[in-house]
């Protein structure tokens, strides 16, 4: 008789409990769909925008590096002398009927201004060259990569458009002579920061990440580690422990931002440091991923069974021993993978670095820590407040060269995990 | 394993070790030169720069954007290699400024008037067309208005420009503008609002008998919404306006000078903001930019007379120089001309 009451019951509620089990797992379903469509939204707008800028058009130029105007006098002087004239005049070869000055003007500014430096460099890696005419394929001025590019509305009027319909019409012959192309943008990766979006790259940027992130690492992984030894093997447990951390706790969860402010304070202005060098950036950030990756270490010295300690002191190891021969390199994997988690927050971070001067223009890269530098997430930053139009989609390709980055650091730390994890 | 954990250890000791041995050398000397200081004179600044940085044995100068007033203050802090060479502003120097300069030791500064910028009230390009006063600005966006007797203030009830003139369109206030941080928006309380605040008499009174209250009433932008602080970044600005045919935008002239497709600038009091308008002073909400040089620098740190050269060059702030293609709006001839002279002369400011 109870019996069946029971299973009447049982039945009776069924039905609601079924249907609240498929609203909870539409709900959790749903929760996932939104989030991976957001994520959808923001890769696929980020390499619409971003991988046209891998993408560079080229003109192509007969450079006649003529006596009469590199060395007037007979002596070439690699300084002064008119190397800019050599790109310009190749390209007035090809349109002859353009004899006003206003529309040379207009001509020259189809071709970056990079063109001359190419000339000044091929002399000065050949001075043979001089009296002879060589074909190269010289950058093009940005706004003529915009137009090609589609990202200038031909149609609109003409006061309208950063380029002119002579322009436009002298860009058109060019392309029908097949004397325009696409190639891939190498300067995006070889050069530094430059305020002609042509000639602008991350390479700089780039350098002054990597010197940071070695300073962050040489700094934070041994203190680091140290500390969490230290606080989960022989520490006393009292309330000084516990303090601590609290306090460990708490430091990973300040904005970063207060951390500049400190470093400001202290590398900077007490220490005179150089600013804007990576060596005091990488200080910063070191002092920001402590509190990560002690919190990290700690928790995988913790995960490594107590039986090992014991079995090691058993066998008369000291605890020293114990620490060096058995725990650490059990805990070792879960250390790293903070640690590498640590220093992909740090790749990210750009507002403690603003505070120690390291939002600035440099062209130079950087050859050494002392050096100025800016970071990767920074270089984003001044050129999505750039005016000209061609640093929009460069902001979105180096913001999918910093992504890469990051997800090959994750990547790392997921693959360390899962192989070289211990399941006890 | 022992081993390993000793060749490990032995690395990251060396390494350290590395880290900080290297400063200590380099620090004696800088031989680039150093440049701070507002955001609006950035762009500006870094082509000449990286010009400079190209055409001559020198290196590129390092410039950091950290505001007029945060870089007159690192200029200020002394002088050697540790400290600022030049500070961009967009603002004159203040009185307050120069003597925090002179107290650190910086007691020579030479001032360079670079050219003009204008202040731009813009919308996207498709919208209705729209000319407003000054005065119609301040009433737009001020906290507090005049109310109908005069002397009172009310909290600002209008909520279309048609509240404010009948002329103006049917259509609801609404402006994006940089946050109170910004050199723009300094600039543009002080030309735009004030100037309009000013055509209401009795507040123009104001300010010789109550200048504290006259600043509160002129300066004071309202806070429920109608006027959006849209952050420092400029093409965030462009990009909303270009989203919302409604909405105006502050922002530099650059930046309208770069987007002309996308949005266009209302007249100021009949006055369109054109280059020609900015450079004979027509335009009223515009601005001088300068930069401030430290004189016992020059000489010292190596390519600092060579930039200044570069910088008063006809090719670079003259009525075709490559600064002008930037936005940057030229100085009249006599002007540039004189203050070239007095670069060269390295004129201090006394």
């Amino acid at each position: 008789m109870t019996d069946n009451s029971t299973k009447a019951k049982v039945e009776k509620g069924l039905a609601r409990r079924r249907r609240n089990e498929l609203i909870f797992r539409s709900a959790g379903m749903l929760a996932t769909t939104v989030g991976v469509l957001f994520l959808g939204v923001f890769f696929f707008t980020l390499i619409q925008n971003g991988s046209s800028a891998f993408q560079q058009s080229f003109v192509l130029v007969d450079l006649e590096f003529s006596e009469d105007i590199l060395a007037p006098d007979g002596e070439l002087d690699l300084e002064y002398a008119n190397f800019d004239a050599i790109p310009r005049n190749a390209l007035r070869a090809k349109f002859p009927d353009v004899t006003s000055r206003s529309e040379r003007r207009e001509l020259n500014r189809l071709l970056s201004i990079s063109a001359g430096y190419i000339a000044r460099d091929m002399i000065e890696d050949d001075p043979e060259l001089l009296g002879q005419t060589v074909q190269v394929w010289v950058p093009a001025a940005s706004t003529v990569d915009m137009l090609l590019k589609g990202n200038i509305d031909r149609e609109i009027v003409e006061s309208l458009r950063p380029i002119s319909d002579k322009q436009i019409a002298w860009v058109d012959e060019l392309v029908s002579n097949e004397r325009v192309r696409k190639q891939f943008n190498t300067a995006l990766f070889t050069n530094g920061d430059s305020r002609e979006p042509e000639l602008a790259g991350i390479r700089g940027a780039l350098m002054g990440s990597f010197y940071m992130l070695l300073v962050t690492v040489v700094l934070s992984l041994p203190i680091g580690a140290a500390a969490a030894i230290y606080l989960e093997e022989l520490a006393p447990k009292n309330k000084w422990a516990d303090l601590i951390e609290v306090n460990i706790n708490n430091l990973a969860a300040v904005p970063s931002i207060v951390f500049g402010l400190l470093g400001l304070s202290i590398f900077v202005n007490w220490a005179s440091l150089p600013r804007s060098a990576p060596l005091v950036g990488g200080l910063v950030l070191a002092l920001l991923t402590l509190p990560v990756i002690i919190i990290a270490s700690r928790a995988a010295i913790k995960a490594v069974p107590p039986s090992i300690r014991e079995a090691a002191l058993g066998l008369g190891a000291s605890k020293m021993q114990v620490v060096f021969h058995h725990v650490l390199p059990l805990a070792l994997p879960g250390m790293l993978t903070g640690t590498i988690i640590g220093m992909s927050r740090a790749l990210g971070e750009s507002a403690p670095l603003l505070m120690i001067g390291m939002v600035a223009f440099i062209v130079d890269v950087p050859q050494g820590l002392s050096d100025p530098a800016t970071a990767l997430p920074v270089q984003i930053y001044l050129w999505a407040d750039s005016p000209e139009r061609a640093f929009a989609e460069r902001t979105s390709a180096a913001i999918i060269v910093l992504l890469g980055f990051l997800l090959l650091m994750n990547l790392t730390a997921v693959i360390i995990r899962k192989r070289m994890e211990r399941k006890w | 394993m022992a081993n390993r954990t000793k060749i490990t250890g032995a690395v990251v000791c060396l390494l350290g070790a590395l880290a900080f041995a290297q400063p200590a050398a380099a620090q004696s000397a800088r031989d680039y030169i150093y440049i701070v200081g507002s955001s609006t004179v950035y762009p500006f600044t870094t082509v000449v720069a990286e010009r400079f940085g190209r055409s001559s044995d020198f290196r590129t100068p390092k410039v950091e954007s950290t505001g007029s007033g945060g870089g007159l203050k690192l200029f200020c802090d002394g002088i050697g290699v540790d400290y600022p060479d030049i500070a961009n502003a967009s603002r004159g120097i203040k009185q307050s400024e120069i003597e925090r300069c002179a107290g650190n030791g910086v007691a020579e500064i030479v001032e360079v008037k670079i050219g003009y910028d204008g202040i731009v009230f813009a919308h996207a390009i498709n919208s209705v067309d729209f000319e407003v006063t000054r005065e119609e600005i301040f009433l737009a966006l001020a906290k507090e208005v005049p109310g109908d007797s005069e002397g009172s203030l009310i909290e600002n009830p209008y909520r279309k420009w048609s509240d404010i003139n009948p002329e103006l369109p049917d259509l609801e206030i609404e402006v994006l503008g940089p946050p109170p941080t910004s050199g723009t928006r300094d600039a543009f309380v002080e030309l735009g609002m004030e100037g309009g605040c000013k055509a209401i008499d009795w507040i123009a009174e104001l300010k010789k008998t109550d200048s504290d209250k006259f600043k509160a009433v002129c300066h004071t932008i309202r806070e429920d919404g109608v006027f959006v602080e849209a952050g420092e970044n400029d093409n965030l600005i462009v990009q909303k306006l270009q989203a919302n045919p409604a909405a105006f935008g502050i922002f530099g002239f650059s930046f309208l000078d770069q987007n002309a497709e996308k949005v266009k600038a209302v007249a100021i009091d009949g006055v369109a903001p054109t280059f020609d308008a900015i450079a004979d002073n027509d335009y009223p909400v515009a601005r001088s930019l300068f930069f401030y040089v430290k004189k016992a620098h020059v000489g010292v740190i190596p390519g600092l007379r060579e930039f200044l050269k570069e910088f008063s060059s006809e090719r670079a702030w003259g009525e075709e120089g490559y600064l002008s293609e930037r936005g940057l709006i030229p100085m009249p001839d006599d002007e540039r001309r004189q203050v070239a002279t007095d670069i060269k002369e390295l004129k201090t400011i006394s």
